[in-house]
């Protein structure tokens, strides 16, 4: 699939019809790829494209299901990411692989400190993280004795690329290295990996911000639902190209029909020049009955606007109103009397007690509304137990008893009980952060009617996603998120490449709906 | 009403490296003994703390405690905990006294003994921490509980032999004024600190408790720094088993409940800084923590006060220090 010019270079490494099935979903198939030696490899597709489990699978991580991975030319398995590591691959998570209570050298050399007998001189391992720093260009930046806690994210990533080449590594996998980096520290990354790609190192770079992807990348792979679109050089495609690579799909789900004129009420929550660390400048109207969609791409603000509005991560400046009052969400507790209700992205973590049964989870928001020290609810246990059947079959969950532990459930049946939760609550705002992520097909389905049924009951939702389709699907209004602010409002029913021109910052949504988002939304 | 707009100020105080290097404890330790030195010129003219015997005696009284926490830091670091100290603190002076029955020929085969027997406790441990996947906490109570039952069932009455004479003086021997026991504290202390900081050993131990997929990741064998781990610590409670059968002569089934040393060196270790989720920490902020506890019942007991009003501003301690601490650690991250 590689057209590379210079045949004669080995690749630094290749994998080669790689297959890998998660339950319920075919991560990678049949993906082939080479990585060549002095290059920076873009590798770019919307969430679930199975960027990541590829990446894995190249650090050991993951084993492939079928498929072979060649490095520098020979075939290798590998079972451990120690032994990538050991061959020279290295990758760099978004969550940093750093202890923070130690310092830089101590990270740098964990597991590979210089010592003799077992004995380390910390001075002779400091002038070797020195070493390496300089190697980078970097010693001026940080101090080999400084606790990793004390660094920025970006100096953390430095910190991350030399223990990279401090193993000598021949790979070096970055899993969008710039999220959370600002536009200087973007740069400084860049001559750093430029740097590392004069010393003949193969760098695999993951991102979602494709001016950058072009900034930096020599060629370009575009993966689409587990697939290769393509593998281009840089210079023969351009932005629109990768878009269109990317998105260029069939519909293979059928969404309820959108929400008519009839359905939409009144504004019910409406935000003014909302504010925090993460987001700026956010108005937005939602009205009852319909559902808006918060599009944009991972790290341009979608949580964290669901977030601010339910004081997870409270605004720190701006006007919330509900119902035309003036309110002050500070934490969840005051979202949740206000009817308020948030299915959270990572339902294992936070949207869920696992270890509880199904029925505690179901009353586990009605709970928090009561007096602490009252009954567990004004009809007693006995009544409010009796509210589960009924919430159960309002959101169609399958189990068989509800008194199992909510971890027994399969990830669609979860949700279910994550939405019963808001439903037995009476929120009359929702919202919803990735509502179907991880889901199977037929759950998925269900889930979207559920969530159409709620708008047609007059409950107000606004639902954050990373998957396309479910934006275009499911929304009577598109806000795109772009950089922490709203880039721009789309109609219902635009298309990908629309949605993605905004996200990526390409332009600014139409004039029309730049300045209604600006006013404060539809009338 | 307008939700506030909250002032972001970064908190840039600047410090010296020299401070920030200092456990934060030592803060505690200087107002405990401000305290103290209050206490005494108020109630005791200053008969207290200006009182070298009675300085002496603060660092004797915390000899055993600052053995065994050494050892707690080390476990701990690791993100684990030894609460079967206390129990192998008895078992080493019941054995120690029983096998030397007083004949100073028999020391060397009864130090030799019990070491082996703190190595197998220590192993045990960590093998059910790391293999057996056993929650650390559970384990070495159980461990402790096991001991427990065999100390009690077999030496509840009878006699407990006894040490020789020549093996008391590591217990009240001196040279010129320094007391053997506070050389054999410090050396453990500086023994505590080399391993930590200086080797191999110890940078992975703060690897393995700071994140233990990260030290898999880094190649560590993380089952075996643990297990190290253990064996050290159940070696430090027999370290302090031995003192303490040196003091007294004779060895007891309950010296180790008595003194309380599982939590009392568990709690002394967190005052010092170490976390309890592991991965942070050291033997000189343990040692401070042992200090604070050392001063506190040195000045109370000299005035008289009731053991229970002893005990509240112990705790009071405990919690003020992990306190202090998770408030720091959440301003740097802010």
């Amino acid at each position: 699939m590689t057209k590379d010019q210079n045949k004669a270079i080995i690749p630094m490494i290749e994998v080669h019809n790689i297959n890998k099935a998660f339950p319920g979903v075919q991560a990678l198939d049949n993906v082939s790829v080479k990585f060549m030696p002095g290059e920076v490899h873009a590798v770019v597709g919307e969430n679930g494209a199975g960027k990541s489990t590829l990446m894995k699978i190249m650090a050991g991580a993951y084993k492939p299901d079928s498929g072979d991975i060649f490095f520098q030319g020979e075939e290798i398995q590998l079972n451990h990411p120690v032994q990538a590591q050991d061959l020279g691959v290295a990758i760099i998570y978004q969550e940093f692989n750093l202890l923070p209570e130690r310092t830089v050298a101590q990270n740098i050399f964990l597991g590979r400190e210089p010592s003799k007998l077992g004995v380390i001189s910390p001075p002779q391992l400091n002038k070797q993280t020195e070493d390496v720093l300089e190697d980078l260009g970097v010693e001026n930046m940080i101090n080999p004795t400084a606790l990793v806690s004390t660094l920025s994210v970006a100096e953390q990533q430095l910190v991350e690329i030399a223990k990279a080449v401090s193993l000598n590594a021949k790979v070096l996998i970055m899993d969008e290295p710039t999220a959370s980096l600002t536009n200087t520290e973007v740069n400084l990354l860049f001559d750093l990996v430029a740097t590392l790609k004069n010393k003949g190192l193969a760098v695999i770079f993951i991102s979602h911000r494709l001016s950058e992807v072009f900034g930096i990348a020599d060629s370009i792979t575009v993966l689409k639902d587990g697939q290769i679109v393509g593998t281009k050089d840089i210079s023969n495609v351009n932005t629109e190209d990768v878009v269109y690579m990317m998105v260029g799909r069939t519909l293979d789900h059928y969404f309820p029909p959108l929400g008519t004129e009839e359905d939409f009420g009144e504004i019910i929550l409406r935000v003014k020049d909302g504010a925090n660390d993460f987001l700026s400048n956010i108005n937005l109207d939602l009205r009852k009955g319909e559902i808006l969609g918060i599009a944009g791409l991972q790290g341009s603000g979608r949580t964290e606007l669901a977030q601010a509005l339910f004081g997870a991560v409270p605004f720190s400046s701006g006007e919330i109103e509900l119902m035309g009052k003036t309110i002050a969400i500070k934490n969840p507790y005051s979202a949740i009397r206000r009817k308020m209700g948030f299915v959270t992205e990572d339902r294992k973590s936070e949207g869920l007690a696992l270890m509880q049964p199904i029925r505690d989870n179901m009353l586990l928001a009605i709970r928090s509304l009561q007096n602490l020290f009252s009954f567990i609810h004004p009809d007693g246990i006995r009544a409010s137990r009796s509210m589960v059947p009924d919430l159960g079959e309002q959101v169609d969950v399958r189990v068989e008893s509800y008194g199992n532990q909510a971890q027994d459930l399969s990830g669609g049946n979860q949700q279910k009980v994550v939405l019963s939760k808001w439903l037995a609550s009476g929120a009359e705002v929702f919202l919803f952060d990735e509502p179907t992520r991880g889901i199977d097909v037929e759950a998925k389905a269900r889930i979207h009617d559920i969530i159409r049924g709620l708008t047609k009951s007059g409950v107000a939702v606004l639902m954050v996603s990373s998957e396309l389709p479910e934006i275009i699907g499911m929304s009577d209004r598109i806000l795109v998120m772009h950089e922490g602010t709203i880039g721009g409002e789309l109609p219902p029913a635009s298309s990908e490449a629309d949605i993605m021109l905004v996200a990526t910052g390409q332009q600014n949504g139409n004039g029309k709906a730049k300045s209604a988002a600006n006013d404060g939304g539809i009338k | 009403m307008s939700v506030e707009v909250i002032a972001e100020g970064k908190d840039k105080r600047v410090r010296s490296n020299f401070l920030k290097k200092i456990p934060q404890v030592y803060y505690f330790l200087v107002i405990v003994l401000a305290g103290g030195l209050i206490l005494d010129q108020f109630f005791a003219s200053g008969n207290i703390l200006s009182n070298p015997t009675i300085l002496r005696n603060i660092l004797v009284r915390s000899v055993a405690l600052g053995i065994v926490a050494v050892g707690q830091t080390f476990v701990m670091i690791g993100a684990s905990i030894d609460l079967s100290v206390a129990y192998t603190i008895s078992l080493t002076s019941v054995m120690a006294s029983l096998i030397m029955q007083g004949d100073p020929a028999r020391v060397p085969m009864a130090l030799g003994i019990v070491l082996l027997v703190g190595v197998a406790v220590g192993f045990i441990n960590g093998l059910l921490v790391t293999k057996l996947n056993v929650n650390a906490f559970i384990a070495t109570l159980g461990t402790g509980l096991i001991i427990k039952g065999v100390l009690n069932g077999m030496f509840s009455s009878g006699s407990m032999g006894s040490v020789p004479k020549g093996f008391q003086t590591l217990g009240y021997g001196s040279i010129g004024p320094v007391p053997y026991s506070i050389i054999l504290l410090l050396a453990v202390v500086l023994i505590g600190w080399f391993i930590l900081s200086w080797t191999k050993f110890g940078s992975h131990l703060y690897g393995v408790g700071g994140d233990i997929l990260i030290g898999r990741l880094s190649g560590l064998r993380t089952s075996r720094v643990l297990i190290i781990a253990h064996i050290i610590s159940s070696l430090t409670a027999v370290l302090a088993g031995l003192f303490i059968v040196s003091r007294l002569g004779a060895g007891a089934p309950w010296v180790g409940p008595d003194g309380v040393y599982d939590l009392e060196s568990v709690a002394t270790t967190v005052i010092g800084g170490t976390a309890l989720s592991g991965g942070r920490g050291g033997v000189f902020g343990t040692i401070a923590g042992v200090m604070i506890f050392g001063v506190i019942d040195t000045v109370f007991n000299q005035l008289g006060v009731d053991t229970y009003l002893k005990m509240v501003i112990r705790g009071a301690i405990i919690i003020l220090a992990v306190a202090s601490y998770s408030v720091r650690s959440k301003r740097e991250a802010a």
